[in-house]
């Protein structure tokens, strides 16, 4: 490959080889899919977005006056339903996962193209269906849905969002089983299990969550809308149901889905810090390792949110205990990317700023983690803005960094188009600053007491709450600045190299964008992932020219 | 896996991004047995729900299961089990290349497949009848009445959940009929006919767990 050329002559690749909307809305191509997804979570990132603008707002002044508690009860819940379930599950995954995975492992797509397509048809159904349901009145449950009130009480509209996060669960059921296939049957020659890159093996344990947790939550939601649509009573204490059973059902999905949340940003850091850093993955045995070992530990910790509903004292202490065993893993990884970084030639380009950025704040984040897995703490600090920050530490601070680290990698993949890099950095900054401006002064607000889900305080908690809506403002900014650069540079940004970042995985060896087929020859792997030693200016085929910075 | 394998001819259509029939078929078996422990996991919960509120309340739910018809129950299991039987001998025939008898326990299948649920509706009537569906117009004689609702719930909706996956399979099974007619399906290429046998067979084991469960346990007391 020669480096690249000011004009690009004309050559086929998967963004001209056909036109036209039908040409998009019947692809069969991972790339297209990915891309089609990208467009479909950007909206409900956004909508998500548009619901936390208005509860910052509502959270400005201690009184309740933008809105009363009933339509405050639905913006958080919506905000949560539209982020968890339509933005953060498929965040990753089915836009970079489904991008890269075939890519990384040499294949021409995914096992099952069809299905591919048919997952993102059913996502968007679902979407829609909560969309209805939030624009006919709303729902107010929370996104935990608890019952009694849920089914009983509430006068929202649970049963259409119920649906529409029921059909969306496919979508999740079909590509983690899409890419448990995939990874198995289809890698290239000579790419055994322990040359793989991170990423794949981090998804494979994501996708293991997937299609093992999804299912369960989709039983819940049948069990949860025939209860509330004909009152069988499965929930219903009036007649022996057992409310506190919901609660089981529901979090043995949920606690496993925040790590269908987090490990997948977990597989875009390791594949960043190695390029970054141009070094072999410190430890990639135990990191491979500790993905599968979040996936298993995961689903056995669900009770740690439910030490205050009434389960046994003797349960709440075997969930303590566990919750603390599933953050070694996590820690491991941690340790590991530091060890990488230790010494390396680290490149300090917009990926690797958002890779700092994960970094810090999934430390502080796991870490008050095993704050609130601490019986004793968390009666304190449960259902306070404690627990809200830990989790935005976690999901906003961690799966959101990564993801814009990951969009900005492989960005000039993806489209052959470089994005602007002075912005880039300054938009990585203002994130990182608006991010810890709005969630830090949660962890005060909560330590002191203060509850999650009112829409009015008492007034010594206003100056918190206050910075906290300022750093959210900032935030706000922080993520419109690269939807405009990345938009921008479609048309106007310089053409990408095929590996701008002299990186040795198999996607930098084909071209940017890649050919229908990905590979104009499919890849023989000699050698294992991240050996920046014997291939330093990241080619693996040696005969070809590389580009290097 | 190798390269080589493009030039060869192949009896079946095999898609673009495998490079042999054999990965292919392989990659289908994989993603068929993932897809069949989803639906374990989703049968799942409603075990667990059921397991716990037979162990809250067994006195209400061995009384209410009494009311449960074991003949027709039993009736039905034995139908199931052929009808794994005749989709055993659909897939032997696909694989033999008999397309005659591949068709003819196709139909067979898919006849007994109705006879269960023809008898699952009668038996949904006579709980109808008996004022035995969950709701305002629950009616049950005995001390346990209301968690008896429970069990009658969970009767319904995991015999109902079954059901649905009767119809789902009975569908899938029309459609291989009408393309084994076309002669789609060679001895090497059945893997759909394989596919919809390994599904079909996981509909039928769940009904070998709910029969004792829903049925059965704590018959003799009483
Ligand atoms: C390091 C391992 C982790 C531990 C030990 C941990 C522990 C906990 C505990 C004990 C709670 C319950 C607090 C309460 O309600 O009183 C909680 C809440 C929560 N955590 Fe974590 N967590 C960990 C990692 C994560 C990750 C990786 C995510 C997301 C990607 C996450 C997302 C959440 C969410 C969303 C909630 C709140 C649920 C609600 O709405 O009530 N956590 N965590
Ligand atoms: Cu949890």
């Amino acid at each position: 490959m020669i480096t690249a050329p000011v004009t690009v002559p004309e050559r086929e690749h998967y963004l001209n080889a056909s036109y036209g909307l039908k040409s998009w809305l019947l692809t069969k191509d991972h790339k297209r899919i990915a891309l089609l997804y990208l467009a479909t979570i950007t909206f409900f990132f956004f909508l998500g977005g548009l619901f936390a603008v208005m509860i910052r707002l509502e959270l400005l002044t201690p009184q309740g006056d933008m809105v009363q508690s009933e339509t405050y009860n639905k913006l958080f819940t919506m905000h949560g339903v539209n982020m968890v379930f339509f933005f953060l599950l498929p965040a990753i995954p089915a836009t970079l996962g489904n991008f890269l995975v075939p890519l990384m492992i040499g294949a021409r797509d995914l096992a099952f193209p069809k299905l591919n397509l048919a997952s993102w048809y059913i996502f968007t159904i679902g979407g829609l269906f909560t969309l209805y349901a939030l624009l006919s009145g709303g729902v107010d449950t929370g996104w935990t849905f608890y019952t009694p009130y849920s089914t009983t009480y509430s006068n929202s509209f649970v049963i259409a969002t119920a649906l529409g996060i029921f059909i969306a669960g496919f979508s999740s059921i079909l590509t983690g089983l899409n890419f448990i296939v995939t990874i198995h049957r289809m890698r290239a020659p000579g790419l055994t299990w322990f040359r793989l890159p991170l990423f794949i093996w981090s998804h494979y344990a994501a996708s293991l969550i997937m299609v093992l947790g999804t299912p369960v939550i989709a039983v819940t939601i049948v069990l949860l809308a025939a209860e509330r649509a004909f009152h069988i009573g499965i929930f219903d204490p009036a007649i022996g149901g057992d409310p506190v059973l919901f609660q089981h059902l529901f979090w043995f999905y949920s606690h496993p889905a925040v790590y269908i949340m987090i490990l997948p940003a977990m597989a875009v850091i390791s594949e960043l810090v190695a390029a970054s850093a141009r070094k072999r993955v410190y430890g990639y045995e135990f990191v491979a390792y500790a993905s599968v070992a979040i996936a298993v530990f995961g689903f056995l910790v669900w009770g740690h949110h439910m030490f205050v509903s009434g389960q046994s004292v003797y349960a709440g202490l075997v969930f303590s205990v566990l919750s603390y065993l599933v953050a070694v893993p996590s820690a491991v990884k941690v340790f590991n990317w530091t060890a990488t970084l230790h010494k390396g030639s680290i490149a300090l380009e917009t990926p690797m700023l958002y890779t700092f950025g994960f970094i810090g704040l999934f430390t502080i984040g796991g870490m008050t983690g095993l704050f609130v897995a601490a019986l004793g703490l968390d009666v304190h600090v449960h259902d306070t803005y404690f627990v809200v920050a830990h989790f935005h530490y976690i999901m906003v601070g961690g799966t959101i960094m990564a993801y814009l680290g990951g969009l900005h990698f492989w960005w000039p993949k993806i489209t052959g188009r470089m994005y602007p890099e002075i912005l880039a950095k300054l938009s990585a900054l203002v994130v990182f600053i608006g991010f810890n401006l709005t969630f830090f002064p949660q962890f005060i607000l909560g330590y002191l007491g203060m509850p999650r889900r009112y829409h009015a305080y008492p007034d010594e908690f206003q100056v918190l709450n206050v910075m906290s809506t300022a750093g959210a403002s900032i935030l706000a900014v922080g993520y419109l600045l690269p939807m405009c650069y990345f938009i921008w540079s479609l048309r106007y940004g310089k053409i990408a190299p095929d590996n701008p970042w002299g990186a040795v995985g198999l996607e930098w060896q084909t071209l940017s964008p890649p050919p229908v087929e990905n590979f104009d020859e499919i890849p023989i792997v000699t050698h294992e992932a991240y050996d920046y030693v014997s291939l330093p200016n990241g080619s693996v085929t040696p005969k070809k020219e590389a580009n290097v910075r | 896996m190798s390269a080589e394998a493009h030039g060869a001819v192949f009896h079946a259509p095999r898609a673009h991004q495998f490079d042999t029939a054999e990965q292919q078929k392989d990659a289908s078996t994989l993603g068929m047995w993932l897809f069949l422990v989803t639906e374990i996991m989703f049968f799942s919960g409603l075990f667990c729900c059921y397991l716990v509120y037979r162990w809250f309340y067994p006195e209400a739910f061995a009384a209410a299961s009494h009311h449960l018809d074991v003949a027709l129950g039993g009736f039905n299991t034995a139908v199931l089990i052929c009808s794994s039987l005749t989709m055993v001998l659909a897939v032997n025939a696909s694989q033999a290349g008999k397309r005659r008898a591949l068709v003819a326990f196709l139909i067979l299948t898919i006849l007994l497949g109705g006879v269960f649920l023809g008898v699952k509706a009668v038996e949904w009537h006579h709980k109808y009848v008996d004022h035995h569906i969950p709701g305002p117009s629950f009616h049950f004689e005995g001390p346990n009445a209301r968690q008896a609702q429970l069990f009658f719930s969970l009767y319904f909706v995991m015999t109902g959940l079954h059901a649905l996956h009767m119809v789902i399979g009975i569908g899938l099974l029309t459609v291989l009929t009408v393309q084994a007619r076309r002669g789609k399906f060679t001895p090497t290429y059945n893997t759909p006919v394989d596919m919809c046998g390994l599904y079909w067979h996981f509909v039928d084991l769940i009904w070998i767990f709910l029969f004792p469960l829903l049925y059965l346990i704590d018959r003799h007391t009483k």
